[in-house]
């Protein structure tokens, strides 16, 4: 190995860690809002690629008569609950989410001749998969949001199960790749850097800043840190912890579809591709304690190089050497952490 | 509550003893339509909505479960396709290791199978296994004859790290040492890596002639765009199972030039009439092209449709032994499909013998070359 291949592997090592990165600041800030162990995370990722894919090929996704869906399963609750003697107050703000966005957005995207524009198609691909997130967290968390961790884990393993399966019926089994945005190549060097890296890279750094704008600045972002520090508390003062849940899980949402939009011109992308990259992002979560943001996008950077430094010298060892990075980190955590019980 | 659930043991006790009176022909499927395997599976599922439901004037019955590419489920598929369904034969899977999974309850059972993936097991396992796909040592020996007339001296090789490319690794290794040519090295990847960057570049410093990627379908395309990427000027040889339209719409112009060997029904409107497949190659791909849109057929769909090919000129021969639905009738559709000669099917034709359970010879195999984004045939 000669200083070339080394750094390539580390651009490409740096590459992958980025958009790791963004999958593991979404687990960390899901856990700590609404401690909701988030394994479909990574399926946003698949969802949003694929969904810019068929969009590319002129098709109407899947995705969107899912979002459709969602939102009546969503309204009906939202009628039956007002049928049921609960206040009416804001059902039409509801209704107007649930069904009038969907039904808009369904006509929008059938009756609108298809668009070559590739930010069209990401603005689009946006549109539709990001809400499906916080529908989400109104169907399948807001019910058992109080439960116990174990219990909002196996929810968030049985959507994980049913959107793989679902993914598998809108986008079929074979695998895509889009356009790229950038059509270019930069020489740094020796290293050549294509212009797709350069957009992963930057889109990654900004999103991260503009996270960190919006926890350390805004008043929503202030509120989300409180709910993640005392659900409790940040209710007392008048902020609602449905609210925060729902606005986490748009964040992630977003984040998913993001990084799938991103990393879909580099590389191909299945039905079932999401749990793989959801899950290295979840090891670098670990390595950040699923509560320390910067502490887990460095340790994605470290998952994407030792990825793909272990892919040079024994590929057939590449997912083993990812993951059995989690258990000195787990070793080293709890030698160095106290633990907490939660009272459960 | 109790009434209901005896009518609903009546009606089942009825459903079966129906069963015993009309004795027709049941095949069970077990096919990869879910999970990793589904770009093989499904349109496998799909050929056996094309089938004709009479063999020999015998009513014939087809039970198609999903083993969600999982050899427990697959395994738990067969018991109750032998137990409950009384299959007389089976079919499945599509992927390697549950098609294993299923030749073990065939084995057992004492039930003729055909696997729809060139398997690999002990001979004394295999005496109830038939495979329809071709050998992957047949596939390889045409790559390794091109690579030498070709000139090539030193060849990388970049695989599925499962027993798909764990087999092509052991069947292409003898072939190519014998043919006086080196092995530069060999790497894996995984189905749904996103990168290959790592493999390539050790491929690459190996600075081999060629290079074989052995992967099926659209994720044969990922270390095909990486070496387009880096700059690889050399051949590149793909594998059979990479065949379908997703490999060339991903890998898009990467995939020029790359020279594969494939069933002569792939570019069955190219190939010359005296391939005696031809005719049933080309009436089948008519057919599923018809029920599932243009572009439709993948090499997969002609596995199984060989399978059901092998059955129905084995069972008028079996018929004559037994009933279905016996233990005899059973051995006796074995012993055709293993003394059938010259069955002619969509990718070749078979010619089985107690010590050859594939079947296939030279005549099920052609090169092809991806030019402008179609499959060209080589040397014509």
């Amino acid at each position: 190995m000669d200083l070339d291949i080394a750094l390539i592997l580390t651009q490409d090592g740096i590459t992958s860690g980025a958009v790791y990165a963004l999958l593991a600041l979404a687990l960390v800030l899901v856990f700590s809002v609404t401690r909701v162990i988030f394994i479909p995370q990574g399926e946003f990722v698949a969802y949003g690629a694929l969904t810019m894919a068929m969009l590319q090929q002129g098709k109407v996704p899947g995705t969107l008569w899912l979002l459709v869906a969602m939102g009546v399963c969503v309204a009906a609750l939202d009628l039956f609950r007002v049928l049921r003697g609960a206040s009416s107050d804001g059902l039409a703000s509801s209704l107007g989410w649930s069904l009038g966005y969907p039904l808009l957005l369904a006509a929008l995207v059938n009756f609108l001749p298809a668009s070559d524009s590739l930010l069209v198609q990401a603005a689009l691909t946006l549109a539709i998969v990001v809400p499906t997130g916080p529908l989400l967290y109104r169907l399948a968390f807001q019910p058992v949001a109080e439960s116990p961790v174990l219990v909002l884990l196996i929810v968030s393993v049985a959507i994980h199960v049913s959107m793989v399966g679902l993914g598998l019926l809108f986008f079929g089994a074979e695998g895509a790749r889009t356009q790229p945005f950038l059509d270019a190549q930069f020489a740094l060097g020796s290293v050549s850097l294509s212009g797709q890296q350069v957009w992963v890279l930057l889109a990654s750094a900004g999103l991260i800043v503009a996270l960190w704008l919006f926890f350390g600045r805004s008043l929503y972002g202030k509120a989300l840190r409180a709910t993640a520090l005392n659900r409790n508390g940040a209710r007392l003062m008048g902020f609602s912890p449905v609210f925060a849940g729902k606005l986490t899980f748009l964040l992630a949402a977003f984040i998913g579809v993001l990084s799938g939009i991103l990393i879909a011109p580099v590389t191909t992308i299945y039905y079932d591709t999401g749990f793989l990259i959801g899950l290295k992002g979840f090891v670098a979560a670990i390595i950040g304690g699923l509560a320390s943001f910067p502490v887990a996008a460095g340790g994605a950077l470290l998952v994407g190089i030792l990825e793909s430094f272990s892919s040079f010298w024994a590929s057939a060892y590449k997912e083993v050497f990812v993951f059995t990075l989690i258990i000195p980190v787990l070793v080293w955590r709890s030698l160095t952490s106290h633990h907490i019980e939660e009272d459960e | 509550m109790k009434m209901s659930k005896l009518a609903a043991l009546l009606s089942t006790v009825a459903l079966f003893s129906s069963q015993a009176v009309f004795a027709d022909i049941t095949v069970g499927v077990s096919l990869s339509s879910t999970g990793p395997g589904a770009s093989l599976g499904i349109p496998q599922k799909n050929v056996f909505a094309l089938l004709p439901n009479k063999i020999g004037g015998e009513a014939v019955k087809y039970v198609v479960l999903d083993d969600a590419t999982d050899p427990s489920v697959a395994t738990k598929n067969a018991r109750k396709l032998v137990s409950e369904d009384k299959a007389d034969v089976l079919v499945g899977s599509s992927t390697t290791p549950a098609a294993i999974a299923l030749s073990e309850v065939a084995f057992e059972s004492k039930t003729p199978q055909l696997a729809l993936s060139p398997i690999s097991i002990a001979a004394d396992r295999s005496h109830w296994v038939f495979r329809t796909p071709q050998n992957n040592s047949l596939m390889a020996g045409a790559i390794v004859e091109h690579m030498k007339a070709s000139g090539v001296k030193s060849v990388g090789f970049i695989g599925f790290s499962d027993a798909y490319g764990e087999d092509w690794l052991t069947a292409v290794t003898p072939m190519l040492a014998k043919a006086g040519i080196k092995l530069a090295a060999v790497e894996r990847y995984a189905r749904n890596d996103t990168s290959v960057s790592g493999q390539v570049l050790k491929l690459l410093s190996s600075r081999p002639d060629a290079v074989l990627i052995v992967g099926s379908g659209s994720p044969a395309a990922l270390p095909q765009t990486t070496l387009f990427e880096r700059g690889f000027k050399g051949q590149i040889y793909q594998t059979h199972a990479a065949v379908n339209q997703s490999f060339l719409s991903v890998a898009g112009k990467a995939a020029e030039g790359v020279i594969m060997p494939v069933g002569p029904v792939v570019v069955n409107a190219q190939i010359d009439d005296s391939f005696p497949s031809k005719k049933v190659g080309a009436d089948l791909v008519a057919r599923y092209e018809e029920k599932y849109g243009a572009g439709s057929f993948v090499p997969f769909v002609g596995h199984a449709y060989d399978a059901w090919r092998l059955i129905e000129a084995a069972v008028p021969l079996a018929l004559k032994k037994a009933k279905p639905g016996t233990p005899e009738f059973r051995a006796a559709l074995r012993d055709a499909l293993e003394s059938n000669k010259d069955v002619v099917a969509s990718h070749g034709v078979y010619n089985m013998s107690a010590t050859d359970h594939f079947g296939l010879d030279r005549r099920a195999r052609v090169l092809v070359r991806v030019e402008g984004g179609q499959y060209k045939l080589l040397g014509k």
